[in-house]
């Protein structure tokens, strides 16, 4: 096993032809993915955007020149540029600006949550509805199919109406109503791997099911996975905005991209960019997953390409 | 005539037809069943207490009681759940708290309104949507399907309740073309007598046409919004779907054959993507009656969207579950609906 030391041989490294270890060979098709990837424009575009973001959610406290929650009545609706306000004030003259470096943390932070939360969820119905077979099988896939047989925003309200509203019962909601397309994915795949000898050859080693399972039908799903979840980064985001905006995700004064808009909506003719600049960052945040997952299904499946 | 009654086995062709329409008609009711349980449970596990939204917090302890057991709290929550679906499916709903009435005549108040809406943003998506598609995926990488592109990537990102705000903000606002947020003006309201409840509809057909062009100028602003979502979609898929059917050797087959061009893609490949089509606009007319409830907040509009909303900020549950009930059945509805489409006229998903 080489070590690379230089950028140099770092590169013959990932490009070599026959790899020589398991890790090497995963290394050099990662590359290869970047590669393809770095090839198309929007996905790097996309990649740029989210950095950004994720840079601004982490430096908010060093980036916001004022406190996100310090109302200054004196000031309020100030347009954008007035006395250092880069995005102005709102109704409570809170500093825009400073609000959205802070709202960048609390999206993001549903965003992961939602993204950590739901494919597990998925991954575990499906795969042991797919492995177990049977009764199992058709009653999980029943259930799922029940939570697909909802449009998500409204499912989403009934169980934010039943939790009470706030971000972790949003997170919650949105991941009871997003997990089914997962399990589905998952269920296919393990339907492929179910019968394969290598799981004949472990079975016959003495390995329960859990084990089957958790080690070695779990690890080939996730690629799958993991694709679907970057494309529906972007309807998670939309979803948990909508959910702020109608007022039952992230609380006053939280500044929350969502409730953010929907605060300034009351302003809209009068003092436009109250509701214009939230709505713009809630657009490049889902803008940014959509670009990156095209990109990445682009290199994850080959069949959907160009 | 005695060789086919011998041979083609003519009577288990039925059987065969009758066990898959009664093979769906299980699996739906089981996911009918489903969806009521998922509410039912739903309205359970709630923070607030239904007792106490129906007497009010200064009842006495007797009344708090005999309200208690009118509702049927003391029974066994599996005998709970019996009577909840003999409500339901009596179309019994129970009353709502904010307005008093049956929740069922209060859906069927609403309802027409958000079938208008989306009707209008679904026919704008197809009609814009499919001619898009297919010209992009005729003329593949050209300005026109970069545009496609754009218009579907766009959309898909774009939270719809900002969209509508910067909508109002422009053409209401700005440029006064449309009317503001409202069905119609409060001036108009109440004139026509509703045969359909749809407003553009009965007005046309009382005649009444100040007030179908007030109402218009209303619908136009929320119509195109849902309609621009919904092309973003049926574009996409429609582009996907052509560029399928030209690939495929029949196409080179009728263009060898010196077809013009203009037959080879209406007259072979559009024909072969219909039933796709149909299924996919279906599938699109589901989730516009999902995206209308952003919609209707933002525009104001009297449907099912912004009751939901509205009954769900006022912790009027009963009004909540049927209203979500009643939209799952539908998206179950419609689904089925292009899945039964598909199945019996696409040869090959028999």
């Amino acid at each position: 096993m080489s070590t690379a030391t230089e950028p140099s041989t770092l590169k013959a490294w990932l490009l070599a032809e026959e790899p020589t270890s398991r890790r090497q060979a995963r290394a050099a098709s990662v590359y290869q993915g970047w590669l393809t990837m770095r090839g198309n424009t929007l996905t790097m575009i996309g990649l740029g955007i989210l950095i950004f973001l994720i840079l601004c959610a982490i430096f908010a406290p060093l980036l916001a020149t004022e406190n996100p929650f310090a109302q200054d009545l004196a000031n309020r609706l100030k347009p954008p540029g007035w006395e250092g306000h880069i995005f102005g004030t709102d109704s409570l003259g809170r500093d825009i600006y400073s609000r959205l470096l802070y709202g960048a943390r609390i999206s993001i932070y549903i965003v992961l949550l939602v993204a950590a939360v739901a494919p597990l969820v998925g991954l575990m119905i499906g795969t042991i509805a797919g492995y177990v077979g049977g009764v199992t099988d058709t009653v999980l896939m029943r259930a799922t199919d029940i939570f697909l047989a909802f449009p998500r925003l409204v499912l989403a309200l009934a169980f934010v109406a039943a939790l009470g509203a706030g971000i972790e019962n949003a997170v919650l909601a949105i991941a009871l109503t997003a997990w089914p397309p997962y399990a589905r994915i998952a269920r296919a795949e393990t339907l492929t791997i179910r019968n394969s000898d290598f799981i004949a050859a472990v079975r016959l080693q003495g390995a329960g099911p859990i084990r089957i399972i958790v080690r070695h039908i779990w690890p080939l799903c996730i690629s799958s996975l993991i694709v679907r979840v970057t494309l529906d980064m972007a309807g998670i985001i939309l979803t948990a905005a909508g959910l702020g905006f109608l007022g039952l995700g992230a609380q006053p004064p939280s500044p929350e991209w969502g409730a953010m808009v929907a605060e300034g909506r009351k302003y809209i003719l009068d003092y436009w960019w109250v509701a214009t600049i939230p709505g713009l960052a809630i657009f490049s945040l889902s803008l940014a997953f959509n670009l990156i997952g095209d990109g990445l299904r682009d290199v994850l499946d080959p069949k959907g390409g160009e | 005539m005695t060789s086919t009654e011998t041979h083609a086995p003519r009577r288990q062709i039925m059987p065969k037809w009758l066990k898959r329409v009664l093979g769906t008609a299980a699996t739906i009711s089981v996911t009918l069943l489903g969806l009521l349980f998922v509410t039912f449970m739903i309205g359970r596990v709630m923070p607030i207490d239904p007792v106490l939204a129906v007497v009010g917090e200064r009842a006495s302890q007797a009344q708090y009681d005999a309200v208690y057991q009118e509702l049927g709290l003391d029974k066994p929550l599996l005998v709970q759940f019996g009577i909840y679906i003999t409500d339901v499916l009596q179309g019994d709903f129970g009353r709502s708290i904010r307005t008093g009435m049956p929740v069922s005549d209060d859906i069927a108040r609403v309802f027409p309104a958000t079938l208008e809406l989306a009707t209008l943003g679904t026919l704008l998506g197809v009609f814009l949507g499919v001619p898009l598609g297919v010209i992009a995926a005729v003329k593949r990488g050209s300005w026109i399907d970069q545009t496609a592109r754009l218009v579907g990537l766009v959309g898909y990102s774009m939270p719809i309740f900002w969209l509508g705000l910067m909508g109002l903000l422009v053409f209401y606002g700005i440029l006064g073309w449309v009317a503001g947020p409202g069905r119609v003006d409060i001036f108009y309201d109440g004139i026509v007598e509703p045969i359909t409840g749809m407003l553009l509809l009965d007005s046309a057909l009382r005649g009444e046409w100040d007030v179908f062009r007030n109402a218009f100028s209303h619908i136009v602003l929320p119509a195109c919004l849902l309609g621009y979502f919904s092309l973003a979609y049926i574009s996409r898929m429609t582009r996907s779907f052509m560029l399928e059917q030209l690939s495929s050797e029949y196409i080179t087959t009728a263009r060898v054959k010196g077809l013009s061009e203009w037959h080879v893609i209406w007259r072979h490949a559009f024909r072969n993507i219909r039933i796709q089509l149909i299924t996919v606009i279906a599938l699109s007319y589901a989730n516009l009656l999902e995206g209308s409830v952003l919609t209707e907040i933002i525009f104001a509009w009297p449907g099912i969207g912004s009751y939901i909303t509205v009954s769900l900020l006022a912790n009027d549950m009963n009004a909540v579950l049927g209203g979500t009930v009643v939209i799952g059945v539908i998206f179950v509805g419609l689904n089925l609906f292009s899945d039964l489409l598909y199945r019996f006229f696409d040869p090959r998903s028999k």
